[in-house]
């Protein structure tokens, strides 16, 4: 590295950068609507009543809802802990007369304190501690938006997209990630609400990331998220979804559903920081599709949360097409996460690339799932895995389930998986240089992840550091 | 004000290892201990830095007054204690400079930053001192080092944190002769009215360039006998079998 560079690093590094934009997304007035608790067909007509959904999609909500009803739960390779959830005593659509009001008094300490460690600006913390639905505007945003939508870029929520774009939206809505997929991609299918939906033209490379965080609203940040991004054929764009600030949310089930679709040329990067509170369920579906010579890249960080179950997929289906799962996973005490990454290849001469690391703190416990399917008529086909995972401690568990199904010979696949500990010799050399064990293992930890934070956009990566920084403070002594 | 070491015993489980030690260091002063292997200086070494292995069962340290025994190995440390280790740890993916970075933060008061510039200026400067190519920074800590560089990279961080005191556990194994020069040069240019130093060796080479003021040999866990610069020579020449009878006896 060059000395410059060197310079650039460290500047990044110690740079105070806050989250300092703000969206300028302002919810719409609404009545105060209530679809009561539990889920049948009459909470979907609710919703769709009260979202003025088409007949199309109220058709397949109600589809949805049964495949869901009919599909049992994937406990037989999943965790148990999935039968603890209580479909009957959840709300599925609040709007925003039903959320629970908070004030700022409400907010336990420990959650002040940290939006404070993560310098998190004042008026964006109230939101995040669910205090305030919205945010005002803020011109930089404006000028993002502006800027895009001038190249023809469409950036909306889901539900304004579905309305206003139906002939984009419909073509490719359900199309990556079928109802039936899993269990819970038909319950999102059912129920969903908030999430964007991006189309990008033919050759238009959007410069900035767009996120999801400057357009947040309460239904942005919704139980039941769906995302559809088409980048037509040659254009970029990179999205980022979530932000590193924990959500402090009483509600405690997200299921989320992604869809990417990367036509010919094409290059989508979808970046997720996510931070969950130690009791939600996050059950969440990401796929996309790249199509001839295009990229579907997933960086995919995910911390805490009771139980996370997330594979992001690509599937590539024109030649040389391209996918990559880069992912972090932390789990502390009380903690579980279930990620990996599914890569079918569909054409001759596609790459796949996963590299996984998780870390285990604790009783936590991490496992990586991985998939790559290559049929036996395909050729040139490429697969790299790698999947490390960092124990804190003796206690912290790890699995790891790679399931490679590669047919015919002219491939190559490469498959590497490592288990380390954070060895005591090392925490006593770091806090011999005067560190305290907090800040050893934190510095530890990230050294472990260090190559793949490169991977997220600079200031995720910083907040990532301090967000390690703050579990690792968390669970020592 | 001094680094007392009086009367100190430790062990690991099964087994005591630093039998009854008595050791001053006063700051301005370099002290070497010379000894056979297996006869606990890096015991020693780590006991003072409050490794977990070893249990303390007697005796006392204090480092200018304060009782060292009673804190952490990190408070040891930013109260002005630092160890050059025998065989230094790797630490992947952090590299050098952020490690030493924070070594240096850890010790301004809570919320405060070190300025970047005046810290790769120093470090840069240390560096040079030291011969080390710039790619140091980067890389990560000791990993991938040779042994050698290892050895020069503690010298760094000594260099970088400027302890009151300093143990330098076998520096010199593992280094060329020239290397051995540019060590030594590195700690001499550390070498103050305020600064004390132990150091570790086997060699009276390292002594060559590193001068010390008093050496002394430890055997079984104990100092057995104290001199000057000329002891090391001697030991050189004849070997430890000499002292054996009438200093342990004495010592005991
Ligand atoms: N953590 C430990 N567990 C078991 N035995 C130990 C431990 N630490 C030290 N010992 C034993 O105590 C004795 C002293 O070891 P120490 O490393 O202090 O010797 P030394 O004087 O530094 O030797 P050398 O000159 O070879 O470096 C040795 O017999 C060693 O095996
Ligand atoms: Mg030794």
């Amino acid at each position: 590295m060059s000395e410059r560079q060197e310079h650039l690093d460290e500047a990044a590094s110690i740079a105070d950068i806050k989250i300092d934009s703000v969206g300028d997304f302002t919810f719409p007035e609404r009545n105060k609507f209530d679809s009561g608790y539990g889920l049948s067909e009459k909470t979907i007509d609710y919703i769709c009543d009260v979202k003025g959904d088409p007949d199309w999609i109220r058709e397949f909500r109600k589809k949805a809802l049964k495949v869901f009803d009919e599909k049992p739960m994937p406990t037989h390779w999943a965790t148990k802990d999935l039968e603890n959830i209580k479909f009957d005593e959840f709300r599925y659509y609040l709007s925003d007369g039903q959320k629970p009001k908070k004030s700022w008094d409400d907010v336990p300490e420990d959650v002040k304190k940290t939006f404070d460690r993560l310098g998190i600006p004042e008026q964006e913390r109230k939101f995040l501690a669910g205090v305030e639905a919205q945010y005002d505007s803020e011109a930089a945003y404006s000028n993002i938006k502006a800027a895009v939508s001038e190249q023809g870029v469409i950036f909306v929520n889901s539900t304004e997209g579905l309305h206003k774009h139906p002939e984009i939206f419909k073509k490719w809505f359900g199309k990556v990630i079928p109802t039936g997929d899993n269990k819970f991609s038909a319950l999102n299918s059912a129920v969903f609400s908030g999430g964007s939906f991006i189309y990008v033209p033919p050759g238009v490379k959007v410069k900035h990331p767009l996120q999801a965080y400057f357009r947040i609203n309460s239904e942005q940040f919704g139980q039941f998220e769906r995302t559809l991004i088409i980048a037509d054929e040659g254009s970029e764009v990179m999205y980022m979804e979530g932000c590193t600030a924990p959500k402090f949310d009483t509600a405690t089930l997200h299921s989320a559903v992604v869809e990417l679709v990367a036509l010919k040329g094409a290059k989508i990067q979808y970046v997720t920081v996510q931070n969950w509170s130690s009791n939600v369920f996050n059950l969440v579906t990401k796929r996309g599709i790249a199509m001839e010579d295009a990229v579907v890249k997933w960086i995919d960080c995910n911390i805490g949360s009771r139980l996370t179950m997330k594979y992001p997929g690509v599937v590539m289906k024109g030649e040389r097409a391209r996918g990559e799962v880069i992912s972090i996973a932390l789990a502390n005490n009380g903690q579980h996460q279930d990620t990996g990454a599914k890569m079918v290849h569909a054409a001759n001469n596609t790459t796949s690339n996963v590299i996984s690391k998780s870390i285990s703190i604790g009783q936590g416990r991490s496992t990586y799932r991985g998939l790559v399917h290559i049929p036996k008529h395909l050729k040139g086909c490429k697969n790299n895995t790698e999947c490390d995972a960092l124990l804190i401690n003796s206690n912290s568990r790890t699995d790891t389930y790679p399931a490679i199904s590669v047919r015919g010979n002219d491939h190559a696949t490469q498959h590497e998986a490592s288990v380390s500990q954070v060895s005591a010799e090392q925490i006593f050399y770091l806090m011999q240089r005067g560190l305290s064990e907090a800040e050893a293992m934190s510095l530890s930890v990230n050294g472990f992840i260090n190559d793949l934070a490169k991977e997220f956009p600079m200031e995720y990566s910083v907040e990532l550091k301090r967000l390690i920084d703050l579990e690792m403070e968390g669970s020592v002594g | 004000m001094s680094l007392q070491i009086k009367d100190l015993h430790a062990k690991i489980p099964d087994r005591e290892i630093l039998k009854g030690l008595t050791l001053t260091i006063e700051p301005g002063k370099v002290h070497a201990i010379m000894g056979p292997n297996g006869s606990g200086k890096s015991t020693l070494s780590k006991v003072l830095c409050g490794h977990e292995d070893y249990e303390v069962t007697g005796g006392e340290v204090t480092m200018d007054g304060q009782n060292l025994l009673e804190l952490s190995v990190d408070a040891r440390a930013r109260a002005g204690l630092f160890l050059a280790f025998q065989y230094p740890h790797e630490i992947p993916g952090v590299t050098n400079a952020n490690f030493i970075r924070a070594a240096k933060k850890a010790r301004l008061p809570e919320g405060e930053d070190i300025d970047a510039i005046a810290f790769y200026r120093q470090l840069y400067a240390r560096m040079d001192q030291l011969e080390m190519d710039r790619s140091f920074t980067s890389r990560s800590v000791n990993e991938g080092f040779s042994g050698g560089e290892k050895k020069r990279n503690e010298i760094l961080q000594l260099m970088m944190l400027e302890p009151r005191y300093a143990v330098l556990d076998e520096t010199d194994s593992g280094l060329d002769i020239d290397a051995l020069k540019i060590c030594a040069r590195g700690v001499n240019a550390m070498r103050s009215e305020d600064r004390g130093f132990l150091v570790i060796t086997h060699y009276q080479r390292l002594l060559d360039y590193i001068k010390p003021d008093i050496v002394h040999v430890m055997m079984e866990g104990r100092i057995v006998m104290t001199g000057g610069p000329e002891l090391a020579l001697e030991l050189e020449a004849k070997g430890y079998d000499w002292i054996q009878p009438e200093a342990l006896a004495a010592a005991a």
